[in-house]
């Protein structure tokens, strides 16, 4: 664009051409201006559709607050206590929609979904983190080499297959070996998550570790450690808020994740701790329900609520995680 | 990866948002469809039968178009109460909510056609010996009152409990006809299709579940009771068309108003000996009057 002018501006600095050059400076200032306004517009795309979806989600929820009609049926303060829905018995939590009086608790989703996000931190944490330690201070980079992307192709496995996989032959398994009366319970949809949520805190912790500075590792040999106690008792220290926050990402990608538990869970929304038991989970709930309710009515409603309250807890916990990824870099890099 | 996704599920929600918009003035520029394209939508239970009606009919009217679609009975009626689709599946018979938004919305009444009948079986794993049960036994089984396989004439062991999603036809047909409308224990487990349901009965010897009358390996169908007295009937053919079997139910196609054009040569068709005969073939039982 500026190319056909170009000779002008090799021109001595007569009157006439510093005014068409300070002219010019101002064109490709304004060009400047508007590229950065294109490129800030497509950049916040993705925060637009972030904030869109919210507000569709709100528009949808927001009956439960406003519409008498849903009213009838359910209100907050019915998901979120104990209610008597038998004359005669002691209040409880249940989830039964569809049903002579619609029963929507939330509390029984709630617990399911924490337990079994819990069950897969148990189950990926310490593969995952003692898997990233090894890589990135223990093995020779022969093997790190190997094993780095071959963890990260796990996470290119859909959910959809390794639940099919969980569901056929993981749960059977379980079953032989525990003895549990349920063959879809929370350990083995929970096994199933853990699988998904590997390669997240792998890939972030392995990040982590290797973003401690070399001064570290140097000072721990200099001291005589050897490269095991370096790893465990300098580098894994130091490195920990970022695992940590691998960990609140990881544990808030378990509680989205819907197919897996969908197919593996049993899907039984029991108010109970027992991780034995089958569970039903929040997003399963959205996914397995959403595709019958009447358009606007209260089901349809209570389903846009849980909608809301997963988005919040996600973005809740993703938060969490970026706070303490901030503070690690602040803290390496005042003391580095 | 994050933002592809979320680029995506913003596409999604604007593609949600301009379907809807259009949904709105469906009612009244339904006219303006052209008259040789019917759309049917609704149960996944009927979706088999209904693609198979839709192949014959087109073959015989040549110049024709049936679209079918599957999603739910649900799923269906919405799409009649939002007009877009002329005929709504379900294997449940429609609210009485349903029916006035139906009114409301289409100011026309929903007009029902029972096009097929569909029994329900009760399935054990295939080892579990216990000879009947009866409606009553089955009831008391979902609801958690009775825990034990002991309790009904099978052998010692806890029951575990399968059923099926809450927004199947099947789901609402059992709660209703065999639960009297009372909750499931909510350990009942709960899966996505008939199949799923006889694959875990399958790996599960002390298992219970119901669904469609289907034939699998590993497990068995339990012949049931009315009442104490009555005698245990095994679904089948002959039990279902003759009305013996206990749980046996209609399925419908829906309306809005009395069916005129291709709509009605549609339904014409599905009630025709031709039209029962595919629906044989698809796993249902004819109708009564009709059969041949």
């Amino acid at each position: 664009m500026e190319t056909g002018r170009a000779p002008v501006a090799r021109t001595e600095a007569t009157p006439a051409a510093l005014s068409s050059s300070d002219a010019r400076l101002r064109r490709r200032k304004a060009v400047d201006k508007a590229a950065r306004w294109v490129i800030a517009a497509i950049a916040s795309t993705a925060i637009a559709a972030v904030a869109l979806i919210f507000v569709f989600l709100l528009r949808e929820a927001l009956p439960i607050f406003t519409s008498s009609t849903v009213h009838e049926e359910v209100t907050l303060g019915k998901m979120l206590f104990a209610q008597e829905w038998r004359t005669g018995e002691p209040p409880y939590h249940a989830w039964q929609p569809v049903s002579k009086v619609p029963k929507y608790s939330l509390l029984p989703l709630l617990v399911g979904t924490f337990k079994v996000a819990i069950i897969a931190l148990l189950f990926a944490v310490p593969v995952s983190v003692l898997g990233a330690v090894f890589t990135s201070e223990l093995a020779p980079r022969r093997v790190r080499e190997f094993i780095k992307p071959a963890v990260e192709l796990l996470a290119g496995i859909p959910s959809v297959v390794l639940g099919f996989f969980v569901l056929m032959v993981l749960a059977t398994q379980v079953q032989d070996i525990f003895g549990f009366q349920y063959r879809l319970n929370a350990i083995v949809a929970g096994i199933g998550l853990g699988l998904t949520i590997i390669p997240v805190i792998f890939t972030l912790s392995e990040d982590a570790l290797t973003a401690v500075p070399p001064s570290y590792r140097e000072a721990a040999f200099a001291l005589g450690a050897s490269r095991t106690r370096t790893a465990w008792s300098v580098i894994l220290p130091a490195a920990s808020p970022g695992i940590f926050a691998a960990i609140v990402l990881g544990f808030g990608r378990a509680m989205g994740e819907t197919m897996i538990v969908l197919m593996a869970s049993g899907n039984a929304a029991i108010l109970s701790w027992d991780p034995t038991l089958p569970v039903r989970t929040v997003p399963a709930t959205i996914a397995a329900e959403m595709g019958e309710v009447v358009v606007g009515g209260p089901h349809w409603t209570v389903l846009f609520v849980l909608g809301v309250l997963l988005l919040g807890l996600t973005i809740a916990f993703n938060g969490l995680s970026g706070w303490y990824v901030r503070r690690l870099r602040a803290k390496l890099g005042g003391s580095a | 990866m994050r933002r592809t996704a979320t680029l995506l599920l913003a596409a999604l929600v604007a593609l949600g948002a301009c379907s809807r918009d259009r949904q709105q003035p469906a009612g009244q520029g339904e006219t303006n469809r052209r008259a040789s394209t019917l759309t049917i939508k609704g149960s996944d239970t009927l979706v088999m039968l209904a693609q198979r009606l839709a192949e014959a009919f087109m073959h015989k009217n040549p110049g024709l178009t049936v679209q079918v679609t599957g999603g739910g009975s649900g799923t269906g009626i919405a799409a009649l109460i939002n007009g877009t689709t002329e005929i709504a599946t379900a294997s449940r018979p429609m609210k009485e909510s349903e029916k006035a938004q139906v009114q409301a919305r289409r100011e026309r009444p929903a007009v029902e056609h029972a096009v097929a009948l569909d029994g329900i079986a009760i399935y054990v794993h295939e080892s579990n010996p216990v000879p009947h049960l009866t409606l009553d036994q089955i009831k008391r089984i979902y609801e958690g009152r009775i825990k034990d396989w002991s309790e009904v004439g099978g052998p010692a062991g806890r029951i575990t409990l399968y059923s099926r999603e809450n927004n199947s036809g099947t789901y609402a047909y059992f709660k209703e006809e065999v639960m009297d409308d009372e909750d499931f224990d909510p350990r009942a487990q709960t899966l996505p299709g008939t199949s799923a349901v006889v694959n875990a009965i399958a790996k599960d010897p002390r298992g219970i579940g119901f669904g469609g009358i289907a034939f699998g390996s590993g497990i068995r169908t339990v012949p049931v009771k009315k009442d104490e007295q009555a005698e245990a009937v095994a679904p089948s053919l002959e039990t279902v068309t003759n009305g013996t079997y206990p749980i046996s139910r209609k399925l419908f196609m829906y309306t809005a108003g009395e069916p005129t054009g291709i709509v009605a040569q549609f339904l014409e068709f599905a009630l025709s000996p031709e039209g029962q005969a595919l629906a044989e073939k698809a796993g249902y039982y004819p109708l009564r009057p009709t059969a041949p």
